[in-house]
């Protein structure tokens, strides 16, 4: 048995010290700024045994396994679950075996660490021999991660990744110290295996140095550096982007929680910017990144520069983005990158005010047990409400169109522009309207709307279904009130990001089309589908800045060479006319076209 | 003074020496695409507060190059874009109101 200490823990202990005190007083932070409502919620999720199952089997599967990662691309998900898993059971078995064979010092919280060090045991017990081998296999796990990691760093196109973020400088400190720590534990432990015992790894490491550097000087100063790595890392983490290792941690019990970010740099959405692991994938991801200028605007490094405080950069890339959620969509860990820029662009005082007070219908609102609401988008694209209005009276609707000579809006590009008092006091207005109509169904044409009369309007509560026009004409085409005839023009169809990823809803208006044309798929889909950059979302891209963008997901779009484009949003529908080659139309004027 | 049945209008004139157009250079440093406005007046036509506050991107421009209050015909703007969709200059008229909004300041006298 050695001794107890010595000095080479010191560096290891200030860090972890350091790391656990900072994490500590984080948590108190951010549990104190969420609204009190939130936090008796999320202290109620805690002692609730489901949610309480549900955190651990998160934490497990996202931080420890990356179970996500994996389906995304199980090149990188082996990478990260190596290391993250890795370390995880090293720790474990290292605690085991202080508890196993050196029970007195399991108060000691470096012990584990440097265990080796500290403790001869040979390999004669079966225990020991099945723990050695583990930690070795454990560590040889962890290295073939690290080494991943470092073949990625030169060629990250290799992992399937275009681009990745530039690492800030204390990046690269944290990510050279860990990259070191291994290794040196590795030879650490190989200069001490003839006393402290080892399995595959180590012990023939143990020959090897041994036989080349022969005497025992060297076993010192390997722990120290083992030390020193540790202590390093852990000093940077809280500066760095491995920050997200524990942050992820808090994140996601709050996340099951169901709260949601009220504030763009408290709580909840604090919690988030520091769980952003910088991995990049947003950057892949988003539309605007078609145009290179614009990198450097993606979740990412929204949350780099929130926790850098540069108030000016946060501010510019809040306000530029397109709101399509397609961050969210691809993210690890869950960070809501619109849901933080929108509480970001609601912190902005106005020095004029809103008055809707005198906001009504221009014309008298008709009754019928459906209504039909177009939407400011719908009625810059007449041709939309046209085929809509003809498939209801081909299918005998009994409807009333309530906003024919104009109407309000629906509160969701002002909610997006994070004006939300005023976003409420419209939607009370346009609210009015709505019950005016007396109607059971509420139609509507654009998925903007759709989405905040879904989310915000509570009409489920007066009885009243909300819903779009492509699940609506699918549900009637199901019940045999609509007959189109099959043509032999290829669609693709584009999701629109409110529908899609805002709303939902991916099978109905696919099915629908599948009834009257042969359906082909964009090379990116669905939750992946890209913006077709028209979004209202941006307050500061200009129309010269998107054409590029649009071109963009156009190409996505016809990668499979499709004869026209359909989608079901008439947003969408004008931007991509703008510049595509091939015809562009909405949903509905398919389907009445074949009907 | 003998009542004819009516009154003479308020002059209307506007000397352009005494206006303030501290906002109109405001906006143009925001936005200087609105030196492309060739008031074609389709921001006018499809706005869809236009009924409840008189709203027109085009006479926000105008009003502001004469220093005239833009606030009541802003007040009933919902921001819906559609004055940025027809835009044949490629205006964007959406965060021009956002950021008259944001920088507009009470004027006294005026």
């Amino acid at each position: 048995m050695r001794p107890d200490f010595h000095p080479f823990v010191i560096p290891f202990c200030a860090g972890m010290f350091f790391v656990l005190g900072y994490c500590f007083f984080g948590i108190f932070n951010i549990i104190f700024h969420l609204p009190r409502r939130d936090r008796r919620r999320f202290l109620v999720s805690l002692i609730n045994p489901v949610t309480a199952w549900k955190n651990i089997r998160d934490i497990f599967l996202n931080c420890l396994i990356h179970v996500k990662l994996w389906k995304r691309n199980p090149l990188l998900g082996y990478m990260h679950s190596s290391i993250a898993f890795g370390w995880f059971m090293l720790i474990v078995l290292g605690h085991l075996e202080v508890f196993l064979y050196a029970p007195g010092h399991l108060s000691k919280f470096y012990y584990p660490i440097f265990f080796n060090f500290f403790v001869a045991k040979s390999e004669e017990t079966i225990g020991g021999a099945v723990l050695f081998f583990l930690m070795d296999f454990f560590l040889l796990v962890v290295l073939s991660g690290i080494t991943l990691a470092i073949i990625k760093r030169v060629r990250s196109l290799w992992f399937g990744m275009r681009r990745t973020t530039r690492p800030s400088v204390l990046d690269m400190v944290g990510m050279y110290s860990l990259w070191a720590i291994f290794p040196l534990r590795l030879l650490a432990e190989g200069f001490t295996a003839h006393i402290s015992g080892g399995s595959f790894l180590i012990i023939p490491l143990n020959w090897m140095v041994r036989g080349f550097l022969g005497n025992e000087i060297n076993m010192v100063p390997t722990w120290w550096a083992y030390s020193i790595a540790l202590s390093v890392f852990m000093f940077v983490l809280p500066f760095t982007r491995y920050m997200h290792i524990p942050a992820e941690m808090l994140l996601i019990p709050l996340r099951n929680a169901g709260l949601c970010i009220r504030h763009p740099r408290k709580g909840f959405a604090k919690i988030q910017v520091l769980s952003c692991p910088g991995c990049g994938v947003c950057i892949d991801a988003c539309p605007m990144s078609a145009k290179k200028a614009n990198i450097k605007d993606t979740t990412v490094y929204l949350n780099r520069q929130i926790r850098r405080r540069n108030e000016k950069r946060i501010e510019e890339i809040s306000d530029k983005c397109l709101m399509c959620g397609k961050c969210t969509a691809v993210c690890q860990v869950g960070v809501d990158g619109p849901v933080i820029r929108q509480a970001q662009r609601s912190l902005r005082k106005y020095a004029l005010g809103k008055d809707y007070s005198a906001a009504v219908s221009p014309t008298p609102v008709g009754k019928a047990a459906v209504a039909y609401f177009a939407g400011c988008m719908t009625q810059l694209t007449p041709g939309i409400s046209k085929a809509v209005e003809s498939l209801l009276k081909k299918a005998g609707v009994d409807y009333t169109f309530i906003d024919r000579e104009g109407g309000l809006c629906c509160g969701r590009p002002l909610m997006m522009a994070g004006r939300i008092k005023e976003a409420r006091e419209l939607m009370e207005k346009t609210r009015e309207i709505i019950l005016a109509s007396e109607c059971r169904t509420l139609l509507l044409s654009c998925p903007i709307c759709y989405r905040i009369f879904k989310e915000e309007y509570d009409l489920e509560k007066e009885g009243i279904e909300v819903i779009h026009h492509s699940v609506y004409l699918y549900n009637l085409v199901q019940g045999g009130r609509l007959k189109p005839s099959r043509s032999d023009i290829h669609f693709v169809y584009h999701d629109p990001c409110e529908l899609g990823r805002g709303s939902g809803i991916y099978e109905e208006p696919r099915k629908l089309l599948r009834t009257s044309a042969y359906l082909v798929e964009a090379a990116k889909n669905r939750e992946e589908s890209v913006c077709c950059s028209g979004s209202l979302g941006s307050l500061t891209l200009g129309f010269a800045d998107r054409k590029e963008l649009t071109e963009a997901a156009l190409r996505n779009l016809t990668s499979d060479i499709p004869d026209a484009i359909a989608t079901a949003c008439p947003l969408c529908r004008s931007t991509f006319r703008r510049y595509s080659d091939i015809p562009v139309s909405d949903i509905a004027e398919v389907i009445d076209s074949r009907t | 003074m003998t009542d004819f049945g009516f009154t003479r209008a308020k002059s209307s004139t506007i000397n352009l020496d005494n206006v303030d157009t501290s906002l109109f250079r405001k906006m143009l440093e925001v936005e200087p695409d609105v030196r492309r406005c060739m008031e074609c007046g389709s921001c006018s036509a499809v706005c869809t507060a236009a009924p409840l506050s008189g709203m027109s991107v085009r006479k926000v421009i105008h009003a502001l190059e004469r220093g005239v209050d833009i606030a009541p015909m802003l007040s009933g703007c919902m921001l819906c874009g559609k004055c940025t969709m027809v835009c044949p200059r490629g205006i964007n008229t959406r965060h021009l109101i956002l950021s008259l909004e944001r920088y507009y300041k009470k004027k006294e006298n005026v």
